[in-house]
């Protein structure tokens, strides 16, 4: 339970700063906001990591897949915000 | 490296994630805040590298990460370089679907491999496994929808389905107890994914096409939430911090939607409109002798010495890909000195920000495209609003008649402007199931069509005016 608690507080304070930034952000932009935003929860590539260097044969095999889909999320997430995010440019011409 | 290093690491990635979400709150700062995310993720991946338990498990171990990331990246990329912009919902319902994918999978990943799992760790892998595999499968089947393969538009729905649904939900919450009691019993996990897997595609497939942003935006949030799980199961920081960043994202983003609808988010969910009381006016009555049919050739003469244009963009306008013909539309009435701008909708589409991406792709300087109560007072000055595939969010009945079943949802108020043309492939009622009173109305010229070939006929009987 002592190790719940700071995690805890962590949490409810994140889901703060969220709330704080997101706010902010303009309807223009909130289909880059939700597929970059998405990219970024891929931060479950982590622990698919670690899963897969564990010694467990089971472990390892669900730890694969989870890495597998997890790099999709991220690279395909960040790749199209950005793909999309090039064309909001300010038109001077 | 020591842990303490990698959790600095971590702390670094955390902070580039914060600042690479608040770049997205202005255009010019966006592509660098999603560059500041992408290194907050590379570093983050890097320390993970340096973990004991990845360089203790020596080459093998390595080599599976590098196959499971090259493989991983192949096919982001792939998707990510090659999707049609138009189909942003499908990906970003994809994307969502493969976070909370791994989420479970990573849950249950360490649950098999601990013997010994702590209480926190038991609670949160069953909250990873419930809300991952909801997200999973609720995206897909959303996907599905958008993409019309299996499942219709439409909203799915049957008697007892409520009750159902709370029946799973209580079934996966009791085996999720299984679970935490008898943590070495894997199946009680198993369990739980499967059952969540079903409510997943029954809490979506009664989500019909035009509630799909709100619908989008929520499992945007639970696919944060699954990670923050995820990061209780691991005791990790980074992706507390990360999954409830990500998680308030959506939420927010599901309440702009809802309230951009009038309409609770249990409505949508339930994936009931026009059932809410209120009786449906009947579309003989209201159209019957009253809709002027136009041509492209009487619409040309209308932008004679006028000031100024608004375009209303619709879903119709996504589904046959106009957006370039629009621009270039709306480059040659500015050639004539007339003002052009674009009205959005914050529900138009099928995701947040649809038409936004989809005239930024056309090349629309982004200072045009204009929030509903950025521009709803200008419609009275305006001359000519031309709506293009749209139908309730300009349905003056939403603010006129309180016994319409859209009544109070706030609306383009296009219908103030001189004269309205509205391109449509026919009179057919919107998402609402409603006739809209709009066309009917003595200002307004029904054109219909295609609305790309419209928009080209347009532009080719403006040029020969």
């Amino acid at each position: 339970m002592e190790a719940f608690i700071p995690l805890l507080t962590i949490f409810m304070l994140a889901i703060f700063v969220g709330f704080e930034i997101i706010t902010k952000v303009p309807p223009l932009l909130h289909t880059p906001l939700m597929s970059g935003s998405n990219a970024i929860s891929g931060i479950t590539i982590i622990g698919a990591m670690l899963s897969v260097a564990s010694s467990n044969q089971v472990t390892m095999v669900l730890g694969f897949l989870a890495l597998v889909i997890a790099t999709i999320n991220v690279v395909g997430g960040f790749l199209v915000t950005h793909r999309m995010l090039d064309m909001f440019k300010k038109k001077d011409s | 490296m020591s842990s303490v290093l990698i959790d600095l690491t971590y702390l670094v990635a955390s902070v580039l994630f914060i600042f690479g979400i608040r770049g997205l709150t202005h255009p010019r700062t966006a592509v660098r805040g999603n560059m500041l995310g992408a290194t907050g993720m590379l570093l983050a991946i890097m320390a993970t590298l340096l973990d004991q338990q990845i360089f203790g498990a020596g080459a093998e171990a390595f080599g599976w990460i590098l196959g499971g990331v090259v493989l991983g990246a192949t096919i982001g990329a792939t998707l990510a370089l090659r999707i049609e912009l138009t189909a942003m919902p499908e990906m970003v319902a994809l994307l969502n679907a493969f976070g909370g994918g791994a989420s479970a999978l990573v849950a249950g990943a360490v649950l098999v491999g601990d013997a010994n799992p702590s209480t926190q760790t038991a609670v949160a892998t069953v909250a990873s496994g419930i809300i991952g595999s909801i997200t999973f499968w609720g995206s897909l089947v959303a996907f599905d929808k958008l993409r019309g393969l299996i499942l219709p538009d439409r909203p799915v729905v049957f008697p007892g389905q409520q009750i159902l649904n709370g029946l799973l939900a209580l079934t996966a919450l009791g085996l999720g107890v299984m679970v935490v009691s008898d943590p070495g019993t894997i199946q009680f996990y198993v369990g739980v994914v499967v059952v969540a897997s079903l409510l997943g595609v029954l809490l979506t497939i009664p989500i019909g096409g035009a509630d799909m942003p709100v619908a989008i935006a929520l499992l945007n949030s639970y696919s944060g939430l699954a990670a923050a799980s995820t990061g209780f199961v691991l005791s990790n920081n980074i992706l507390i911090i990360t999954g409830s960043l990500v998680g308030a994202s959506g939420i927010i983003l599901t309440i702009v939607m809802c309230k951009a609808m009038n309409r609770s988010l249990v409505n949508v969910l339930v994936g009931a409109i026009a059932e809410g009381g209120g009786k449906v006016a009947d579309a003989d009555e209201i159209y019957a002798g009253r809709v002027k049919i136009t041509s492209a050739e009487e619409v040309a003469m209308l932008f004679d010495g006028v000031r100024r244009v608004v375009i209303v963009p619709g879903y119709g306008l996504a589904v046959s890909q106009a957006q370039h013909q629009v621009r270039d539309l709306a480059n040659l009435l500015e050639s004539d000195g007339i003002e052009v701008e674009y009205a959005i909708h914050p529900v138009a589409g099928r995701m947040p920000g649809h038409m936004n991406v989809l005239m930024a792709e056309a090349n629309v300087d982004y200072d045009k495209l204009k929030e509903m109560d950025a521009i709803n007072p200008s419609f009275e000055q305006t001359d000519v609003s031309i709506v293009i595939g749209a139908n309730d969010i300009v349905n003056p009945a939403a603010r006129n008649d309180p016994s319409s079943p859209i009544a109070g949802m706030p609306i383009l108020n296009v219908d103030q402007s001189r004269t309205v043309v509205v391109i449509k492939r026919s009179l057919s009622p919107g998402f609402a199931g409603i006739p809209n009173p709009l066309f009917a109305a003595d200002n307004t010229l029904m054109f219909f069509g295609d609305g790309k070939q419209a928009v080209l006929d347009l532009i080719a009987a403006i040029k020969d005016a």
